[in-house]
């Protein structure tokens, strides 16, 4: 039992980090631009591909650095080309502008990787196991990627709180005329930010592709949960989206462990015949099952309950 | 009575007449469309086409009513599409299985109440909220029901989904809706009974309140609505209507699965209603007749169709905001001003360079996609019926060579055909201002 909450939790944690990875670049998007971008998880998705890609030449730690860069580079000029005109019609078309680059993002992945899983292997370095909790070997990658996270984590809080660029960055958030009144290029600022914000993404790919499994359909299957995080924690709110990102992936990883149906409990307390037939299916699902659900359970609660996201002090 | 009244009653009546006509004509047309399109077109592959078109029209229209009336953008609208088609079928089943007395052309009544139902559950929760919040909030929604379609086998039947026999239930008239020929009646019944129905609903003060919520929610509660009823209430009727088309489909494939619900469902219609565009009533309607047509012929001609299609997405969502719709109301002053033969040569100019752009992507595009995914194949392919060799360079030469001289004759000729279209339009402005 102790075994598998210590795993869990560790487990948990990482996927909380990578989450964060996202949900900040994301937090810090919408609460500069007001667009909530729809499209970054397949900058996620992205960044794992062209770590992939990168990594068959000249191997892994290169992908690290280069894929990021190279999708900050693309992400920057999707902001200039692309949102940018599509800003004057309004939030709801820059929405519909990053729904729309999202479908592009992966048919095109499609149309260059396919959509079956592609082989992007744990670098060699890192293939051992770090250590051994009771009976179960914590892998050693996986160690890397939550020292990784945590890493880049205080380091964007560093450059957040205490560099100049920083500063600019935090008032752009709150008073982005006061910014371009005192002589700062804001326009060049959002585009910075959002290639910015598409790296970070991207690291979380490179670095989530070899442990994770790296499909086509990765994007779709992250996004929504993205975006569940941002709307748990508050839109808007940097502090909000790291709670509510350890918050789901603890909450994950500890349904998948937890083989527990109703009927189990219920047969605890000596109960085992099902009283309403027709309910079979939720009798016998087990939690590990409703794993996937459960963050979008958490949604419908915290709307109910508190509108404005754990943290969130604005009103979209 | 004197002659002259007479007269004055006489062009009374055929200016009431010509009234009538002005505001009833599109129906006339609509309804006449419904029952002629089926005698030109005959094949099998038509009628399943023309079939769809009607579920899509029907679908398209309710999501409208959110995006385009009320500015509710929504992910999850083929929740509702999904929910209904589900409970359509299990009644269907019941219906079958007990002999209840109630014929299929009732059944797409009993998906709208589903749709209905779970659009005050869903709404309740969801409407609280606008714009991006709303947005996220439907998308959670979307995956929270398609998440639950999977792990609740017994009532949405798993992967395969749930299959039903429409031609079991009671038969009235003695139709047994067993021929597509029935089927296409019953859904273009069904849409065109929609279509006079939402677009009543439009000219509601109602209808009018969802505008005025869309323009501007703080100004529209000054007025003494409560905006957030509105939105709810706009979320239910759309629901409704969504669950409508759900069962439509459902009749037509007889077979539901859990994808009915999925999040590509509710990007599709998005894709459609938006291609269409937002702005008019029309649009929706345009959108999921091109939309469905594109889908089922683009699909023969490519594998990657999809791509094509979220790149046009993308294009209108950058350049044409307002749709094919809004592409023709802005020539309906030239038409009447009769300026629209001047546009015409730079038109086809521009659009002559379009076309050598798309094609220069086309090839592009098939070129990448057969040399990395279809290896299997080897090299040689075809695009419109010329083979080549992917190995060789001239195909990708061409490619490129299409996409630049494309790329510079389209920036030579668009801002051209802009112009024309500004002239046309200020000569129409006189012409209608000395008129």
């Amino acid at each position: 039992m102790l075994e598998l909450v210590l795993v869990s939790t560790l487990n948990g944690v990482l996927y909380g980090m990578l989450l964060f990875l996202m949900a900040s670049g994301l937090t810090l998007i919408f609460s500069m631009m007001g667009v909530l971008n729809f499209a970054h998880a397949s900058f996620y998705m992205l960044g794992a591909f062209f770590g992939f890609q990168i990594s068959r030449y000249v191997g892994f730690w290169t992908g690290l650095i280069l894929a990021p860069l190279l999708v900050g580079v693309i992400g920057a000029l999707i902001e200039r080309y692309g949102l940018r005109n599509v800003h004057r019609h309004g939030h709801v078309a820059e929405l519909l502008f990053t729904f729309g680059l999202a479908f592009v993002i992966e048919e095109l992945v499609q149309m260059i990787w396919g959509k079956s899983p592609v082989d992007y292997r744990i670098p060699s370095l890192l293939d051992f196991s770090a250590f051994t909790i009771f009976s179960t070997n914590y892998p050693a990658y996986k160690m890397f990627m939550l020292l990784f996270a945590i890493v880049i984590f205080i380091v964007l809080l560093l450059v957040l709180t205490r560099t100049r660029v920083g500063l600019i960055i935090q008032a752009s958030l709150t008073h982005p005329r006061m910014v371009g009144a005192l002589g700062h290029n804001v326009p060049r600022i959002f585009m910075m930010v959002f290639g910015f914000g598409c790296a970070l993404a991207a690291v979380a790919g490179v670095i989530a592709g070899p442990a994770l499994v790296t499909q086509s359909n990765m994007a779709a299957l992250l996004g929504p949960i993205l975006f569940v995080v941002v709307v748990v924690g508050g839109l808007g709110s940097l502090s909000g989206a790291f709670v509510a990102s350890l918050l789901i992936g603890l909450l994950q990883t500890f349904a998948i462990a937890i083989n527990l149906s109703l009927s189990d409990i219920f047969g605890y307390f000596g109960i085992h015949s099902n009283p309403m037939p027709f309910l079979n299916d939720i009798w016998r699902v087990t939690v590990a099952q409703i794993g996937p659900i459960l963050p979008y359970l958490l949604l419908v609660l915290i709307l109910i309950f508190r509108p404005t996201g754990l943290m969130g002090t604005r009103d979209t | 009575m004197s002659e002259r009244a007479q007269g004055v009653a006489l062009s009374r009546a055929s200016s009431g007449a010509v009234k009538l006509l002005r505001a009833y004509g599109t129906w006339i047309v609509a309804f006449a469309l419904i029952f002629v399109l089926p005698k030109i077109f005959t094949s099998s592959f038509s009628f399943t086409m023309m079939s769809l078109m009607g579920i899509s029209i029907i679908f398209a229209l309710s999501y409208n009513m959110l995006l385009g009336q009320t500015g509710m953008l929504s992910f999850g609208h083929a929740v509702y599409y999904g929910l209904g088609g589900f409970l359509a079928v299990h009644m269907m089943n019941a219906i079958a299985q007990n002999g209840i007395p109630i014929p299929l052309p009732f059944i797409p009544l009993i998906g709208g109440i589903t749709g209905l139902i779970f659009g005050i559950i869903f709404g309740s929760v969801s409407t609280r909220r606008g714009g991006t919040a709303f947005a996220m909030i439907s998308l959670g929604l979307s995956e929270l029901v398609a998440s639950c379609a999977l792990i609740l086998r017994s009532v949405f039947g798993g992967e395969e989904g749930i299959t039903t026999d429409r031609t079991k239930l009671l038969r009235v008239f003695d139709l047994n809706f067993g021929s597509q020929y029935q089927v296409y009646y019953l859904i273009a019944f069904w849409c065109l009974l929609c279509m006079v129905a939402m677009y009543a609903l439009t000219r509601t003060p109602f209808g009018r309140m969802c505008n005025a919520v869309r323009d501007n929610f703080e100004r529209s509660e000054f007025i003494g609505y409560n905006a957030q009823l509105v939105r709810f209430i706009a979320f239910c009727i759309s629901g409704f209507f969504a669950g409508i088309a759900g069962a439509l489909a459902a009749i037509n494939f007889e077979i539901v699965n859990s994808s009915y619900a999925g999040a590509a469902q509710s990007g599709s219609v998005l894709l459609a209603t938006f291609i269409g565009g937002i702005g008019s009533f029309i649009g929706p309607i345009l959108g999921a007749v091109v939309v469905t047509y594109l889908q089922l012929m683009l699909s023969d001609i490519t594998e990657i169709w999809q791509l094509y299609f979220g790149l046009l997405f993308v294009g209108m969502v950058m350049f044409a905001p307002f749709g094919l719709a809004g592409i023709l109301t802005m020539h309906v002053p030239l038409w009447r001003a009769g300026t629209i033969w001047r546009v015409i040569p730079s038109y086809v100019l521009a659009l002559g360079a379009a076309l050598i752009s798309l094609a220069g992507v086309s090839l592009l595009v098939e070129l990448t996609y057969h040399v990395s995914v279809k290896t299997s194949n080897g090299p040689m392919m075809s695009f419109m019926h010329v083979p080549f060799s992917t190995s060789s360079f001239l195909p990708w030469l061409c490619a490129g060579a299409l996409l630049i001289v494309g790329y510079l004759l389209c920036k030579l000729t668009w801002p051209r055909a802009e112009n024309a279209w500004n002239d046309a339009m200020s000569t129409a402005r006189e012409r209608g201002s000395e008129g």
